[in-house]
């Protein structure tokens, strides 16, 4: 009797239908500079849109990468990508077999192929036909039509990742894994990419999981975060939820800030500002030209916020909100601390002194008026 | 000093010889150049050490062994035996043997450095575009490793060409069937043929200046052109 009822409940359990990405992960291993790490993972994270692996180097995100495309060997666990089992006990899907992408942090291309033979490389191993729309649509979303015929080595670094990422668009992958893919680019090469990586979120609709210690990247292009610490998820979330918490080590301290999705709505050519509408208020913002989506991510770093206790006109700041007082904490700076506003359906986050928190007699629950002394779209 | 149809027979045999021994070494060092490369096991050191030694024995060392290991009564004597094909020593396949014996560090040594320049990355990044083992290292490995290839072919041959002990203690000096160019040339001595022991020594000097010049020449260009394959 009671097998019977084992029976029908696995048959029941609908195996194909199990969306998003289960990773389950134990792997020791050894560096030169760490003589034992160990990355212990257990975690679901969304089948789609852009998922930033953040943490400091050595916190295991590459690691965590590779056991996800089966280049750790040695990692026992399991992993499911939208209800396709890639590892289990007794399974080990290898590499060539995961319908995988995979942008590595140099661009390893292969030195012996020209950037279309690269990409070509990639079309012949697909276990579906790429139509020529689709090479088109790839090679003019990553602007790469006029370097096709060259080889790497002639190659700038940004151009070479361009390259390198178009190529693992083209398996057409189930699942896109960026490992760092700006790190080995200066500033400049990285301003040139980012736009192009801002595209392929909007035009292709592959999830990724974007690993990266930079904020200003996640900021820009992740919907949700995974942050991890020596070899362990520490926490995750939908990046304006994540950003408003006052615990989390993104960053260096003064780098705090809130992201808020934003609406433009009225352009001001007079004083070249622009009107944005937020779930809890409207902002004044310098203007943009060329913005190509109405929707925009704002970012407020919780220096840029102070408080008052009535709604000042006398002051040059143009921004001003009402909200209430949630959460305060206690800086890593014995002078300062940290506060978490609710502005309508979104938090924003103030850092102030100690001896301010105290004159203004701020406490929990309290509503006051915000002041913002700048904000700016994150580009 | 001419060549009598005696020395062009040896030469025809050398160069048949040399050629099996680096097609087949080619074939069979490969996969131990890429093992040795790419492992991070216990057995690496020893396998290397093994595959280098035929660099430090005296020829004669490593034939006595083999004359023994083929003979009638060794290991290597009874499966040829018991498969049919009779004992190797004095034959042209037990020399091919011998020979691969002794030019297998010259072949293993170049490929698995070529192996080891390319490194990881190349070989990961071609299996997440869904390329299995064996064609990464067709499409990948060994077009990038060309150079480390050539060199093994390159010093397989010429190391062939140039042996002489091993030949003496596995092969002896059977015309057409064993006697190389090296081997005559002895001949040619003990009998006081100065004149033919002039000519043929000419001709492996002469052969010999050939391939290190291209060897060289070879690996200079490829220099020059920035194949740079590392990681």
């Amino acid at each position: 009797m009671a097998d019977k009822s084992k029976k029908i409940k696995v048959s029941d359990k609908p195996e194909t239908s199990v969306q998003g990405i289960q990773a389950s992960f134990y792997l020791r291993y050894a560096t030169p500079a760490k003589p034992t790490f160990t990355l212990d993972i257990d975690i679901n994270m969304p089948g789609q849109g852009i998922t930033a692996i953040f943490g400091e180097s050595g916190s295991g995100k590459t690691s965590l990468l590779r056991c996800i495309a089966g280049l750790e060997k040695n990692a026992s666990g399991s992993l499911n990508v939208n209800g396709e089992c890639w590892q289990e006990t007794c399974v080990f899907v290898p590499t060539h077999k995961r319908s995988l992408g995979y942008v590595f942090q140099e661009a390893s291309l292969f030195e012996h192929l020209t950037a279309m033979a690269n990409l070509h490389y990639a079309i012949k191993r697909n276990h579906q036909a790429v139509n020529p729309e689709l090479l088109n649509q790839v090679i003019s979303v990553m602007g790469i039509n006029g370097i096709l015929t060259q080889f790497p080595q002639q190659l700038s670094g940004g151009e070479k990742q361009r390259v390198a990422i178009a190529r693992a668009l083209l398996s057409q992958p189930k699942l896109l894994l960026m490992d760092e893919p700006l790190a080995s680019l200066d500033t400049a090469r990285k301003l040139e990419i980012l736009p192009y990586l801002e595209r392929l979120r909007s035009r292709f609709n592959i999830p990724i999981l974007y690993v990266s210690h930079a904020v200003d990247e996640i900021v820009r292009l992740a919907d949700h975060i995974v942050i991890m610490r020596q070899g362990k998820v520490i926490t995750q979330g939908g990046i304006t939820e994540l950003f408003s918490r006052t615990d989390l080590p993104l960053g260096v301290s003064n780098e705090v800030g809130a992201i808020l999705e934003c609406n433009v709505v009225e352009k001001d050519k007079q004083w070249h500002l622009m009107r944005v509408t937020f779930d809890g208020g409207e902002l004044w913002l310098p203007n943009v030209e060329n913005i190509q989506n109405n929707t925009q991510r704002i970012r407020i770093l919780a220096s840029d916020v102070s408080l008052t206790l009535s709604p000042h006109t006398d002051s040059s700041i143009l921004n001003v909100l009402s909200g209430r007082i949630v959460e305060i904490i206690n800086d890593e700076d014995p002078a300062m601390s940290l506060v978490r506003l609710k502005v309508g359906g979104n938090y924003l986050l103030a850092r102030l002194t100690l001896k301010s928190l105290q004159k203004l007699d701020l406490a929990l629950g309290k509503s006051i008026w915000i002041q913002i002394k700048s904000a700016a779209i994150v580009r | 000093m001419s060549l009598s149809d005696g020395d062009i027979a040896t030469i025809w045999l050398t160069l048949r010889l040399a050629t099996t021994v680096t097609i087949l070494l080619l074939i069979f060092a490969t996969p131990v150049a890429w093992w040795l490369a790419r492992t991070h096991s216990w057995f690496k050191g020893p396998v290397s050490a093994i595959v280098a030694l035929p660099l430090v024995l005296p020829p004669t060392v490593l034939g006595f062994y083999l004359l023994l290991a083929m003979g009638p009564n060794g290991a290597i004597g009874q499966f040829t035996q018991a498969l049919g094909l009779g004992t190797l020593p004095f034959t042209f396949w037990g020399l091919v043997v011998a020979s691969m014996v002794y030019s297998m560090p010259f072949v293993v040594q170049p490929i698995q450095n070529a192996i080891e320049a390319i490194g990881n990355r190349p070989i990961e990044a071609s299996a997440t575009l869904g390329a299995g083992p064996l064609d990464c290292f067709f499409t990948v490995v060994l077009p990038l490793a060309k150079p480390g290839f050539m060199t093994a072919t390159i010093l397989g041959f010429a190391h062939t060409v140039g042996e002489f002990g091993i030949v003496l203690m596995i092969g002896g000096s059977i015309p057409g069937e064993t006697r190389v160019v090296s081997v005559q040339i002895y001949d040619h001595v003990e009998a006081l043929e100065y004149a033919q022991a002039h000519a043929l020594s000419g001709v492996m000097v002469v052969f010999s200046f050939v391939v290190l010049l291209i060897l060289y020449t070879f690996q200079r260009k490829r220099k020059a052109v920035g194949m740079t394959y590392g990681r």
